[in-house]
């Protein structure tokens, strides 16, 4: 049983399919379209986009924002699951851990992309310099810096630890060129109970760790708007509404991932609807949680009757962004929350349907924070408007080539369900109580 | 004592010629855009003269207010910039350091006058226009932010000279270019330190106001008018 699970799991790494190719030169296509679309703007300057005045922040701050969001799918979720014990997280957690890294690692480059000059782009960094000039730490911006590399080296930490039991399972079974690099992976892993003691105990504090660092990353972007007096965007709500939204946006992407994996790679046996139902739950809670969030937004700000705000609410509810506003509670309410509510209806194909909403209402939640506040300013003379260029689309479209390339990458390095984790699962390795202590906690979370 | 430069600006002088605008635009290297740049709204006027209608027609009037950067004392750009490219000189002007931008464009989004531009393109003067660029002002790249300096460049000369002179500055020796150009007088320059100067004694005035007072930004700008001006554009009958 635990060797075919094994051969299951690792058979992706070891057999690469013509397909595999094909798809690889696709999606490494389309991420060389959008890095083009950058070196475009870089070179012909940022006027290519259909930023303007005042509109000076748009789909570039869109998808940062957006891409941060969901990396809270992983590390959070599986650091959740990880500390209540719940033994049904063992195939979804590096699925998750995975999404976190290149998330953020993709979500990181849009500051990049969005500056006028990112060839300076170093200024942020607090480099030892002579003149004595630093990086001003009052800036939100600055404190983005600190946030999301904190955050990314944690996660990558969590992703990799679990990692190395499966690095040494592959250097076992491996020969040649590759046997040696998973040596050098694996650090040494032989399987002793100290060994598997270590690893337990810095996989719960960085458990732990993380938590805290997930909620404070996206309270910090959230000051990117909150910070400025700018309509609707100085909110004392903007902290936990940010957090709420990334972690809703956060499962769904998880929810799509593991569907595609299971369909591509034949893991239905490893994947189960109970997995899908059980994050659908969650999904259904935060979809509920952000329900809550943005009728407290628009509630506050409508009984407050600041005239300054109420330009920028009714151009959202009645006027010019209303379609995309209510595109937005189509797709983070009134379609997922049934789907995941009635309980006739869940299944694996709802769940990716209401998944896919959520994925896109959240991703025009943070075009409508930014764009419809920038657009209705406090001057009247000073309003705008605005529509993208081909060039921040493409780059747009590119980052989400980019999630699936490096996902179809990595699916040759490591196997994308913890195999170990499985194994632990099956045959409980602790002793009797702690087995005992693991079905009561998925009983309760079932 | 040190200088803090500040404005007023009559509403009731003001006539609504923009010859601030050219003349802001002349003194300050500021590239014109072209039309249809400038209808996308990449157009960059350090100061301009917004335009309010008020009642309908044939009762119609038209109101003036030229708009340029505040130099606000608790100025919003500055703590939001993360590479102290906006920053606050000792003589209160928010000054913005072209070699230290990066372009994240935070400053112009934190600004609630919306008087900060975004260097879109690379400036381009069609020849013979180069000719007339001002040695004084630096040219900004692609990608910097931009804003009125209240001709900074006009403030450090008659400083110099002041002191090569060896005298105090007298009141009014200092213009900027928007105020020099202004035929009716409208726009009032000077040190607010200084009691008995013309801005002084105008921005004590029972007409004056600050632009969005209630945002807290103690811009250093006071706009004078019979009538007090609302944010929504409509101004409430005095």
């Amino acid at each position: 049983m635990a060797d075919r699970l094994s051969s299951d799991l690792l058979r992706p790494v070891f057999q690469t399919s013509r397909k595999y190719y094909a798809l690889v030169v696709l999606l490494g296509g389309i991420v060389l379209c959008g890095l083009g679309a950058w070196g475009y703007q870089v070179y012909y300057g940022f006027g290519v986009t259909g930023y303007n005045w005042p509109v000076y922040w748009a789909l570039h701050e869109t998808n940062f924002v957006f891409w941060i969001g969901i990396s809270h799918a992983g590390t959070l979720i599986s650091a959740i699951l990880r500390l209540v014990n719940a033994t049904w997280r063992r195939p979804v957690t590096r699925c998750a851990e995975i999404i976190t890294a290149f998330a953020l690692m993709i979500g990181a480059m849009f500051p990049l992309i969005h500056l006028g000059r990112p060839w300076l782009a170093f200024f942020l960094i607090p480099y030892p310099s002579e003149r004595g000039i630093w990086p001003n730490y009052r800036s939100p911006l600055v404190w983005d810096f600190f946030a999301i590399n904190t955050y990314l080296l944690a996660s990558l930490l969590f992703l990799a630890l679990p990692m190395i039991p499966d690095f040494a399972l592959i250097r076992d079974r491996a020969t040649g060129w590759r046997k040696k690099v998973y040596g050098l992976l694996s650090l040494g892993w032989q399987g002793t109970p100290k060994q598997w003691h270590r690893l337990e105990s810095a996989m719960h504090i960085m458990a732990l760790a993380i938590l805290p660092i997930a909620v404070s990353v996206h309270t910090i972007v959230s000051f990117d708007f909150s910070m400025a007096v700018v309509p609707m965007w100085h909110s004392t709500i903007f902290g936990p509404y940010f957090v709420a939204g990334a972690i809703f946006s956060g499962i769904a992407a998880l929810i799509i991932v593991m569907a595609l994996l299971r369909k591509a790679f034949h893991l239905e046996g490893y994947l189960q609807p109970l997995h899908f139902e059980n994050l659908g739950k969650l999904l259904l809670l935060m979809s509920l949680l952000w329900g809550y969030f943005v009728f407290n937004e628009r509630l506050t700000a409508w009984y407050g009757n600041s005239p300054h705000e109420m330009n920028v609410f009714w151009s959202t509810q009645t006027g010019a962004y209303s379609p995309l506003f209510w595109t937005m509670v189509l797709c983070n309410f009134v379609i997922p929350f049934p789907l995941l509510a009635i309980r006739r209806l869940r299944s694996v194909f709802t769940a990716v349907v209401a998944s896919c909403c959520v994925v896109v209402g959240m991703w025009l939640e943070r075009f409508l924070i930014i764009v419809p506040s920038l657009s209705r300013k406090s001057l009247p003379y000073a309003w705008g408007s605005y529509t993208p260029e081909w060039t921040e689309i493409v780059i747009m479209i590119a980052s989400f080539a980019s999630m699936a390339l490096l996902y179809v990458l990595v699916s040759k390095v490591v196997p994308l369900i913890s195999i170990w984790e499985l194994k632990a699962g099956d045959q409980p390795r602790l002793g009797a109580t702690a087995s005992v202590h693991e079905t009561e906690a998925a009983g309760e979370l079932r | 004592m040190a200088h803090r430069w500040g404005m007023a600006v009559d509403l009731d002088r003001c006539t609504g010629c923009e010859a601030c605008v050219v003349a802001c635009h002349a003194e300050n290297n500021i590239p014109t855009v072209g039309a249809d740049e400038a209808a996308r709204g990449r157009a960059k006027h350090w100061i301009r003269v917004e335009r309010y209608w008020e009642g309908e027609f044939p009762d119609a009037r038209l109101k003036f207010r030229p708009v340029l950067c505040q130099q606000c004392d608790n100025a919003p750009c500055e703590p939001v910039c993360p590479t102290y490219a906006s920053s606050h000189t000792s003589e209160g002007l928010n000054a913005q350091i072209y070699n230290r931008c990066i372009g994240t464009r935070y400053c112009a989004n934190a600004c609630s006058y919306d008087v900060r531009f975004f260097n879109f393109f690379n400036p381009v003067w069609e020849k013979p226009l180069h000719l007339q660029l001002n040695p004084d002002v630096s040219i900004r790249e692609q990608g910097v932010m931009e804003k009125c300096t209240f001709c900074v460049q006009r403030i450090n000369a008659g400083k110099i000279t002041a002191k090569a002179e060896e005298r105090e500055l007298r009141d009014g020796e200092i213009n900027p270019a928007c105020a020099q150009s202004c035929t009716a007088n409208a726009l009032v320059f000077g040190d607010l330190n200084d009691p008995d100067s013309a801005v002084s004694r105008l921005s004590r005035s029972s007409r004056g106001s600050k632009l969005l007072e209630e945002l807290g930004a103690q811009p250093k700008v006071t706009y004078l008018g019979r009538e007090t001006w609302q944010e929504s554009g409509d101004p409430r009958r005095g």
